[in-house]
């Protein structure tokens, strides 16, 4: 079954230019891309700083209008992880509030499930009580991560939730993404530049590059046998430490 | 010959009473003409402690003991002035965000002669023919243009190239790195490594290298540190270390490395 299916979308942005700021032109930041995305994937979309991987991610949430195209997803529940756990958590607001926020009716029961999704993302109940600067980077993607989930959404689109994380913070983050999916049968859209992380979540990858999907397959074939010239400037790109390769 | 040796350096802020060990007891030695690694994690001080050789620590940090020989020289025991003469010329640093390293009101021509004028007294017509020489050494494909362009006109990855030309133009004998190409698309990331690879070995430079990636670390380093909370918890030829670490922490950093590869 297909949980989102976007049909030639495209979506450009005007660019300023000069002091009077007048309209020099504009750039095509999504340019025709149609996808599908399966109920319970976690479909991987990598691609560089500008390539237009983020302006799709919006697009499919409903936050960008596209030009032309459209969308079709199978359910109205859908939520966003962001990069920066700094950014995205109102500083003013207790965290158990912040996850709340995402539910429309209040209930009595709400200190219940606000509790239940602390615990999920393992932080401890009394967490709901403090602000977010008392917690580490890892700590508030996971409070972001409890927002996402309370509303018990069926997509979540994770916009390079780790990569402002240090890599073993990474791990514990992506392995509790993956419980979460196992439990619950979520669909993600993970978008990341970095192939390592989407080589360890996604069973699915689409490499954009200048607003266009030049490759798409699923990861394993993608990896072993990449097709596109850009697919392979990426993968070579990629730096290990194994001396044993 | 070593050029750099650094003595149970103590760096700390806040109150002499109990004070925070941002960097608490690290030696290593740099010998010349190899890269030294610095690895850990956000806040392990590996940072700290490459700016305490050019003794620019942040306000509020100061430096509870230890010694730092630069050519047998203590550093911590220098004047200022000798310590100014160093910065920039003979030991040069090179931050990890470009965009903020360059001044954005300047040109790049005018920031590079500048740097060059400051350490080296030969006029201004020979300090542009210097720069342009420079910007060509770090493969800029239109050095005469970019010399006149403002920070902000210019790419992440051309600007970094400018920050390393700035870095070179007083020959350095050390040049510290402070995670150079983090701020970098991927592909990017990969020239860069290259040009640094192939400036190291053309103009036989020292370098400390400063990154929290293990794949970096490979790549570039002949001996690495790892940091962790203001300590090296092992320190040893590159491979040594990533193939056979015997300290936990290393083991369970490469651990988290290793599931992603």
């Amino acid at each position: 079954m297909i949980m989102v299916k976007c049909d030639s979308l495209t979506k450009s942005f005007p660019v300023f230019k000069g002091y009077l700021k007048e309209r020099a032109g504009e750039v095509t930041a999504v340019d025709n891309v149609s996808l599908q995305i399966e109920r319970g994937e976690m479909f991987g979309l990598v691609g560089e700083s500008g390539s237009g991987k983020t302006t799709l991610g919006k697009i499919i949430l409903g936050i960008l209008k596209p030009d032309s195209g459209n969308v079709e997803l199978a359910t109205g529940r859908l939520n966003v992880i962001f990069q920066d756990p700094y950014n995205s958590l109102d500083p003013k607001m207790r965290v158990g509030d912040i996850i709340a926020e995402g539910l429309v009716v209040r209930r009595p029961e709400t200190k219940d499930r606000v509790g239940e999704a602390l615990e999920l993302v393992k932080l401890p109940r009394t967490a709901a009580t403090k602000y977010p600067h008392q917690f580490s980077g890892g700590e508030r993607q996971r409070i972001a991560i409890a927002r996402a989930v309370i509303t018990k959404p069926e997509l979540i689109v994770c916009d390079e939730p780790v990569s402002s994380l240090d890599v073993t913070v990474q791990l514990q983050i992506l392995n509790l993404l993956k419980g979460i999916q196992k439990e619950s049968g979520i669909t993600y859209l993970f978008i990341s530049h970095d192939l390592r992380v989407i080589k360890y979540m996604c069973g699915r990858v689409a490499v954009m590059k200048a607003g266009r999907i030049v490759e798409e397959n699923t990861t394993r074939s993608l990896y072993s046998t990449p097709a596109h010239p850009y697919t392979k400037l990426l993968l070579s790109s990629i730096l290990s430490y194994d001396y044993s390769r | 010959m070593k050029i750099l040796q650094i003595e149970d350096l103590m760096v700390y802020f806040g109150p002499q009473k109990r004070p925070l060990r941002a960097v608490d007891g690290v030696s290593f030695e740099i010998e010349r003409n190899k890269v030294f690694g610095l690895v850990g994690e956000s806040g392990s001080g590996k940072t700290l402690t490459a700016l305490s050789i050019i003794k620019l620590i942040p306000e509020g940090a100061y430096f509870a003991g230890g010694r730092i020989l630069f050519n047998e020289k203590d550093l911590l025991a220098a004047e200022d002035e000798y310590l100014r003469k160093l910065r920039g010329s003979k030991i040069s640093i090179v931050f990890q965000d470009p965009a903020s390293s360059l001044n954005p009101v300047f040109t790049v021509g005018y920031q590079i002669a500048e740097a060059i004028l400051a350490h080296q007294d030969i006029g201004t017509p020979s300090a542009v023919e210097l720069a342009l020489e420079f910007l060509r050494k770090v493969h800029i494909a239109d050095p005469k243009r970019v010399f006149h362009d403002y920070p902000h006109q210019l790419s992440g990855g051309t600007k970094q190239r400018i920050s390393i030309a700035m870095a070179l133009v007083n020959s350095p004998e050390l040049v510290i790195l402070d995670e150079p190409t983090t701020a970098l698309d991927v592909t990017i990331q990969a020239q860069i490594l290259d040009l640094l690879t192939e400036i190291r070995e053309k103009e036989k430079l020292s370098m400390l290298f400063i990154s929290h990636d293990f794949g970096i670390i490979a790549r570039m380093c002949d001996e690495v540190g790892v940091m962790y909370k203001g300590n090296m918890v092992e320190r040893g030829p590159t491979k040594q270390v990533l193939t056979s670490p015997k300290e936990p922490y290393t083991i369970s950093l490469l651990e988290s490395v290793k599931a992603f590869i």
